[in-house]
This record gives structure tokens, sequence and C-alpha cells, in this order.
């Protein structure tokens, strides 16, 4: 059994296919569309690592990461950011507020892989 | 006994002082350092320059033969600077604007420019002022001859010293060439003549003071013997006669302002508007203790001098009958600097008249304008030339005439003749009706009448006008002679010529004016003038463009010379903003240039020059326009003065909004393309993946392979959906949208809408409520868009309605032409909070469905409707959400062929 990565992201496509990506490579992968309750799951689902989309509906990604970094249980836990406004600002924010690491849609498979397996190890 | 040659070593060394500070003076001129020559105090003591040689000797001779009447000659200027100050301020302020170069240039530039004008008004003042140079050289040779005389029994017997005349001619022409002409720009003005004249006038006024106070308290015994010997000595032509003190009151008057010798200090050499304030006060002072000891010196004259002396003379024979050597030497040279000062100036004006006006005119008439060459050095020549002109015509008339005439009566003679300028003068500052035709006429006859009733009699009987013709009138007409016109015995010749020249002068002024009309030139020039306080705008006399910079700099340098010309055109050039020496051939250039120019060769020369280059002056109906309102326009100046600050706020606040709405322009832009960003990078997102998926794993399913392909492929059309949903609302945003005009009726587009809409969500199953009757309203708009507004609702109404059973109202209502349909679900409505954001673009509330529709269908909406003339909008509080839909039934415009199917299939995918 692999490590848990769960996936906060509201497009199905997209959740699909990261799913599909990381499940060949033997991890076991969660997903939740909403933000807005999306606190709870995280604690509930306790992962090895957190794919956060920033445009969410009902809770921004940001706003998530914040009280993630604020609570110790989920201080040190790894989080990728994705977000499809690919713009400087969205990166400075998401490093200020504690992103382990930060992609811009669309990305490339092997990316998000060699991300996922470099969070999680390190 | 003063020895002669002592005289004469004096007088060359006092001729040599003043060579030494105009040397002087230009050189620091030169330098720039001249702060204190433009002073006041030195503009006034150049205008002294009024009192020649006549009024230093002869005004004693006149009180001895007239008693208080030489009064008159200052009363008339001290009236005029005292009362008229601002006639004089007008004038100076047209000569600064205009760079007027002499009483012609300024006469000829307010009628249109017309050289004709100039040349009559050069060709009077030379005949006026010729006898008057020759009355100063008169009494130069006359004082020098009191110095060389022998004692006889008869008194004094005076040599005959012609030679002296010639002499003191010759020296004036050097000196006066030397600082007169060694610029050409008259408005650069003469700094080392004006302080050359300016030490003349303390030191003629200090040698007569000198003598005044020497006869007062050395001779007699104080003012009261004064008063007591003027009472003894009075005689019977003492008497004060009104009319005569009348009218050389006002003859003197006008002398100060029209004589040319007086233009060019007043006018022409003024550096500062401003010392006419000083002036004001201070030449009448100058002119009252100028005047002070003239009465004393002329009875204690008659007293202690034999009978028979030459009155004239009084201040010279005076302190030397006395043995006051000294004081007769300083007399000497007090009546020496009033006559040369005198006719220095009326040299250089007179020969800038007569070089601006005849000379430089002929020779381009007579070389063309392409003649190549420096006319500077022809212009400079030609007042060289003219200078000499002036002084030899100066010394033929003193030679002809034999200086037999009392000096007073030759300076009375000119007077006459420069008071004929007077009505085109005075009717260019106030007149705006005054025109060429007026000022020529009235010069013409004033001239005529002039030299017929006064300049040739005073020649005397037979030199000139036979006695014959001065008893019986010209061809025997009685009426016609020419002391006594029409009939009229006015005693005094003086006075009668003084009132029929400028009566009928006037008169054909007045009459010309009337009766003919100003060309557009004059009317421009003629608000110009009579305006000048008010307006600040330039001629405005070109029309843009035709000439080439280039050729009209090639024609500057030969006038101005090339550092001035290259100097004057890089400074018109880069206020422009070009680099260069070529600035474009602008109407306030040329117009500019045109004045630069005026002030080396005139107005009428300056502007005929770059006529012929610009190819002919344009006053545009603008300009015309511009004058006639310009009296309604000062009127209102003031109030406007008002309106324009306010505007100013006004403005100042509009830009204030106007800034503000640009940045909150820019960041909803900016927010925008990040939306556009984000709704392009998502399907993008899942097609990248995918086709990664695809492409790398070849062990896939191959339904997971087709599944996969399929989202490729939705989401590729999701993007095409949303490249055409933005491109759509650009052009209806920008109102370039072509409506196509159909008729249908409402009933019709409703059930349409519903057709089309029940694609969306058709597991859903919505009742419908509608009432049919109320339907059917004949409509003429574009169907195809009303009908994918409805189908946006509609379709938003299946996706989005939460109630269990879910069910739709439409209302239909018409009033006044307007129709307006509600579309009412059972949902729970729109949150408050979003409601006004739901017409925004990408407002996408929830987000299910996503692929249904990018959020661009309710800003779609918006925008057809207003290009339907009409509206969409949310209504809160009817139980649902609940969408009022209203346009105008018949929209104006033309049928059009077309379907509109492209745009129901678009508003079920916008939806959303």
């Amino acid at each position: 059994m692999g490590k848990h990565v769960l996936v906060i992201e509201d497009e199905p496509n997209i959740v699909a296919a990261i799913t599909f990506i990381l499940r060949r490579d033997g991890w076991q992968v969660s997903s939740h569309a909403s933000g807005s309750d999306a606190m709870q799951v995280i604690r509930d689902a306790a992962p090895d690592l957190l794919i956060l989309d920033v445009m969410l509906p009902g809770r921004s990604g940001y706003d998530i990461l914040r009280e993630l970094r604020g609570d110790p249980a989920t201080a040190d836990l790894p989080v990728l950011m994705l977000t499809a406004k690919g713009q400087s600002r969205d990166r400075q924010m998401a490093e200020a507020f504690g992103a382990s690491r930060f992609m811009s849609k669309p990305f490339s498979n092997t990316e998000v892989l060699a991300s996922v397996r470099e969070l999680v190890d390190t | 006994m003063v020895p002669f040659n002592l005289l004469l070593l004096a007088c060359l060394g006092y001729v040599v002082f003043l060579f030494l500070i105009a040397f002087l003076v230009e050189r620091r001129a030169e330098r720039r350092r001249i702060a204190w020559l433009s002073s006041p105090l030195i503009y006034t003591l150049s205008l002294s320059i009024y009192c020649t040689a006549w009024t230093f000797y002869g005004a004693v001779g006149y009180a001895v033969r007239s008693g208080l009447e030489f009064v008159t000659i200052y009363l008339g200027p001290t009236l005029v600077f005292v009362g008229w100050w601002w006639m004089l301020r007008k004038l100076v302020r047209i000569g600064k604007t205009q760079r007027v170069t002499s009483i012609a240039d300024m006469i000829s530039a307010r009628y249109g420019k017309s050289n004709a004008i100039g040349v009559i008004v050069t060709l009077l003042a030379v005949c006026a002022i010729t006898p008057y140079i020759a009355l100063q050289l008169q009494s130069i040779s006359l004082s020098f001859a009191v110095f060389a005389a022998t004692p006889s029994a008869e008194g004094l017997v005076l040599p005959d010293l012609g030679d002296t005349a010639i002499w003191v001619a010759a020296g004036l022409a050097i000196f006066t060439i030397l600082f007169g002409t060694r610029r050409l720009d008259a408005k650069e003005q003469h700094h080392g003549v004006v302080i050359a004249i300016a030490v003349e006038a303390v030191v003629k006024l200090l040698a007569l003071i000198a003598v005044g106070v020497f006869v007062v308290w050395g001779v007699a015994g104080g003012p009261a013997d004064i008063y007591a010997r003027i009472i003894a000595n009075e005689s019977p032509d003492w008497e004060v006669l009104p009319g005569r003190w009348a009218g050389l009151t006002f003859l003197a008057a006008v002398a100060i302002v029209t004589l040319p010798r007086m233009f060019q200090v007043l006018v022409v050499e003024n550096a500062d508007e401003r010392h006419l304030a000083t002036a004001s006060w201070a030449f009448p002072l100058y002119l009252f203790l100028i005047s002070l000891f003239v009465m004393p010196i002329a009875v204690v004259g008659l007293d202690i001098l034999p009978e028979g002396m030459n009155p004239d003379l009084f201040v010279l024979l005076v302190p030397l009958a006395l043995g006051q050597d000294e004081l007769a030497m300083l007399a000497f040279l007090g009546g020496f600097s009033a006559a040369t000062s005198m006719v220095i100036v009326a040299a250089i004006a007179l020969a800038t008249m007569a070089s601006n006006h005849i000379v430089v005119p002929l020779w381009l008439q007579l070389r063309g304008p392409e003649a190549s060459g420096d006319m500077r050095s022809l212009v400079l020549n030609a007042r060289r030339l003219s200078i000499l002109a002036v002084l030899c015509f100066g010394y033929v008339y003193y030679r002809v005439t034999g200086g037999g005439e009392a000096l007073a009566a030759m300076g009375l003679i000119a007077f006459v003749g420069m008071a004929q300028t007077l009505p085109a003068l005075m009717g260019a500052l106030f007149w705006r009706g005054a025109n060429r035709i007026g000022a020529g006429a009235g010069l013409v006859v004033g001239l005529v009448v002039w030299l017929y009733t006064l300049f040739l009699p005073s020649f005397g009987p037979d030199v000139l006008l036979s006695a014959q013709l001065m008893q019986e009138g010209l061809f025997g007409i009685g009426w016609l002679r020419p002391q006594a016109l029409y009939g009229v015995e006015i005693a005094d010749p003086l006075l009668h010529s003084l009132f029929w020249s400028l009566a009928l002068n006037t008169f054909a002024f007045c009459i010309g004016s009337v009766l003919t009309f100003p060309t557009p030139l004059e009317r421009v020039q003629g608000a110009q003038f009579v305006n000048v306080f008010d307006i600040q705008t330039g001629t405005r006399g070109w029309s843009r463009g035709a000439g080439e910079a280039e050729d009209l700099l090639v024609m500057a340098q030969r006038i101005l010379g090339a550092t001035e010309a290259q100097g004057f055109f890089q400074a018109e050039a880069m206020a422009q903003g070009k680099a260069g020496y070529l600035p474009d051939t602008t109407p306030d250039f040329l117009d500019r240039l045109e004045r630069r120019l005026a002030g080396s060769v005139g107005s009428a020369t300056a502007h005929a020059m770059i006529a012929q280059i610009v190819g002919g002056s344009m006053v545009s109906v603008e300009d015309l326009m511009a004058v006639a309102n310009e009296t309604a326009q000062i009127m209102e100046y003031s109030s406007q003065l008002e309106a324009k600050s306010e505007e100013l706020a006004r403005t100042a606040r509009q830009l204030r909004e106007a800034n503000e709405m640009l940045q909150k322009l820019s960041v909803q832009k900016d927010a925008f393309l990040s939306q556009i960003s984000h709704e392009l990078r998502t399907p993008m997102t899942s097609i990248r993946a995918f086709s990664e998926i695809l492409k790398e794993a070849g062990d896939l399913p191959p339904e997971d392979a087709s599944r996969y392909a399929g989202i490729i492929q939705d989401e590729a059309i999701r993007l095409t959906r949303l490249l055409d949903d933005l491109l759509d609302l650009s052009v209806l945003e920008a109102g370039r949208v072509q409506l196509k005009i159909e008729d249908s009726t409402l009933r019709t587009l409703i059930d349409r809408a519903l057709v089309a809409s029940g694609s969306v969500a058709p597991h859903r199953s919505f009742t419908i409520d509608r009432d049919a009757a109320a339907e059917d309203i004949a409509l003429r708009t574009d169907i195809g868009r009303l009908a994918q507004v409805f189908i946006n609702v509609l379709s938003n109404a299946r996706k989005y309605c939460d109630a269990e059973r879910p069910r739709m109202d439409i209302h239909v209502r018409e009033a006044g032409g307007m129709v307006t349909v509600d579309f009412v679900d059972n949902g729970s409505g729109i949150p408050k909070k979003s409601q006004a954001l739901i017409f925004e673009k990408f407002a996408r509330l929830t987000d299910q469905m996503q692929a249904g529709g990018a959020g661009l269908g309710l800003a779609i909406c918006r925008e057809i409707m207003h290009n339907l003339g009409g509206e969409i909008s949310y209504v809160p509080g009817q139980g649902g959400a609940a969408f009022r839909v209203s346009f105008p039934a018949v929209l104006p415009g033309e049928i059009t062929e077309g379907t509109a199917s492209d745009d129901e299939a678009r508003a079920v995918a916008q939806a959303g």
C-alpha cells in the first residue's frame, strides 16, 4: 500500500487525470471537490501529501493553506498548490502562505509525479 | 573777449568728449552691461531734444518780441505729458508690439502696411524738418559769429560764417553715421546716441540756468528787481492774444508726438514702457526749469545791451557784454548741445524713414526679390546716404534762405508741417474705421495746403511764390490767396495755415475713411492698434505653410545677418519642439519673423518681402470674424475669466475622475485577463494530462482510452465555446453586432426557446406555466438574439433550480410598445449578495456542471438586450430565481434574411 495523497480540486476531469497518474505509480489517492468543508476532510483523511487547488468553490485554497500551517497537527504536511492563474503574484502568495511546491496549470504529468515523490520523501 | 581759437578748441574738446562717451557706451552695450542706461532718467533727458537751439537761443528772442507767448511752446508738451499720458503709453505699446521704426512706419503699418502712406509721411517729414535743421546750423554759425565778431561803432559786426555751417554739418554727419548706423535693427536702439544727447541735455540746462542765475542775482538785484524790469520793459507786442495762445499751445502739443525726432526718442528708443510714468512729471519739470530764466535774460538784455542787437543771441551777448567769458563759453556749449542733439536724432529718424520707405522698396523693385547679397549693407548704406542728404538739404536751405528769417518762425513752420500727420495718427490709435484711402487723402491735402499757405510763402515774396500770387491768389482767383483762403482773413499766417491745413486734412481723412472700405489687413491692423491693451494675440496675417522655411532663412540672413537670423530661427524651431534651424512656417512664426524684420526695414517692406516668398498674405474669414467679435469679446472678458477658472476647476475634477475610472478599469481588465487565463488553463490542463496519458501508457484498457479521449474532446469543445463566447461578447460590447431583424410573435419565440433549452439536463422534468393568449404579441426584432437570451435564462433554471418539483412561470406584459417577460422558477433563488454580480463576466455562482458554460452567459444576455434597446434584470422576492427581460416589440431597422439556429445552439452552451 503506497502513501496517501489527497487531491482537493473542483474540476472532475483534472481529478481523474491526477488520480490516474498517481495510482499508476502506486499511490493511494482520494479526492474532494469543495473548499468549504475541505479542512474537515483533510483532518479526517490525514494524508501524507495534499494537492490543493487555489480556486475552490466555497473557500479559497490560500485560506485553507493558511489554516493548515496554523494548526500544529498539519503545519508540516507537504502541500502541492495548483493554480490555473499562473501569474507570478499567485506564486508569491503561495510561497508566503507556506506551500511546499507550486505548480501552474496545465502541468506535465511527469512533473507532478516527480514533485509528489520529492515532497513525500523529504 | 574769448579768443576765437580757444572757443574752437573748447568746442572740439566737447565734441571729442561726446564721441568718447558714445563710444564707451556702445562698447558696454555690446557686452550687455547697460542696466543703468535704460533708466527713466536717461529716457527723460533724451526727450529734452525737444528743446533745440531754437528753445535755447530763440526763446529769449521770442520773449523780447512777444512777451510770455514763448511759454506756449512748453505748455503744449506739458499738457500732453501730464494729461495725455495714457495716449503716449498706447503709442509706446503699439511701437513695441509692432516694432515700429519711425512715425512713417507707424502710420504705414496701421493702414495695411501701405508703403504709399509711408512715402507720403517721409516726404512730408523731409519738407518740414529740412528748414528746422537749417535753423540749427544757422544758430551754431551765429553763435560762432558772435565770438568772432569785432566790436565797432554800430555795435557788433558779425562776419559771414557760412563756412562754419558746412564744417558743423559735416561733423554732425560723421557723428550721426558713426553712432546712428552701427546696427540695423532700429529696435536695438542707439545707446551711444541716447547717452550723448542725455549729456547734452544736462549741459544745455546747466548753461541756461547758470546764465539765468547770473542775470538774476549777479546783474539785477534778485527776483523783485527782475519783476520791476519786466513791468518797465512791457511793450504793446507783449499782449496776450487768446487765439494765438491756444493755437500755439495746441501746435506744440501735437509736435511733441509727431516730430520725427520726438517720435524717435519717445517711442523707438524707449526701453521700458514704465519710463513714461517718470517722464510724465520729470519732463515737464525739465521744461519748467529751462524756461524759468528766459524772461529775466530777455529783460536784462534789453536793459544793458545797445539797441538793435539780435535778441536771439542775448544768452551769449549778456555774459559777453559783462565780461563773463567762462559763462559765455558755457552758454555757447549749451546752445551747441541743443543744436547738435536735435540734428543728430532728426537725421537718424529721417534717414530711417527715407531708407525704409523709399530707397529699399525702390531697390527691391529694380533688382527684384531674388537679388542676392547682404541686404544689411544696402540698408545701412541707404541710411548713411540719407543722413548725408538730409544734412545737405539743411545746409542748402540755410544758404538759399540766407538765414534771414527769425529762428522761431522756422521752428513753427516745421511744427505745422508735422502736425499734418495728426489726423492719421490719432485715427490709427482710436478709430477702427479709419483706412488708408482716408489717411492718404488727409495727408496729401494737409501737405499741399501747408506747402501753399505757409512753407512756400516763408521764403518771402518773389523767392518761390511771386508777390503777385501772394496778393491776388493762384491764377488770380481771390479766394485762393495763400494767406487768406476762401477770403477768410486770419491776421496771423501761421494760425491761418494751421487752421486750414488741419481742417481740410481731417475732413479729407474722415470722408475718405467713411466712403471707402478698408482691406482685410487694415481691419486686422486696426484692431491691433486700437485695442492694443486688450489683444494679446498676433496679427494672424499669414496662412500656413506655402513658403519654405529655408527660403525665409536665406532672406532673413540677408537682413538680420547670419548669426542673428539663425539664432532666431533656431529658437523658433525649438519652441515648436523641432531640432535644427528650420521651424514649420506656421502663421505665428511668420508673424513674429515679420515683426523682427520690420524692426530693421519697416513693416511695409518686411511684409512685402515675406509675401514674395510665402505667396501673398491671407487674411482668413476667421481672422475678420475675430476682429469683428473683439469688441464684444472684451466686454465679456472679465466674466469669461471667472468662467475660465471655474472651468479649470471642473476640468481638474474631471481629470481626477477620469484617472480614477482608468485605474478602476485597469484593475477590472487585470481581473478579467486573470479569469480568462483561468478559464483557458482549466480545460487545457485536462487535455494535456490525458493526452500525455494516452501517449505514454500503451497498456491502457480500450474502454479507458476511449473515455479519456472523450474527455479531451469535451474539453476541447469547451475551449472553443469559451473563445466563441468571448468573441461574441466583445462584438456585442463594442456595439458592432449585425442585428437580423425578423417578424415573429412572442409565443413562437417562447416555444422555440423552451424546445431548445430542453436539451439541458434532459432528465429533469419542468412544469411550465404560461399564458398563451397574453403571448400573442407581434415582434419585429432580432428574433435569434432574443431567443438566445430566453434560452439562456431557461437553461439556467433547468440547471440550477433546486426545487424537488421544479416549475417555471412565464408572465408576459405589454405596455407602450415595450414587452416585458418574467421568468420565475420555484427554487431557492439567488442570494442577495450575488444578485448584483450575476450579470458580470465569469460570475459563476456554483461549480456544478462546469462543462456547461464559462460564466459568460448572463453577461452576454445583458449585452444582447442593450443591443435590442431593452434590458435584462434580476427581480428579487419572487419566491425563486426571477429574471425580467424587457424590450421594444418593434426595433427600428430593415428586415434581414437569415436563420437563428447558430444563436440557439450557442445559447444552450452559454447558459450558466
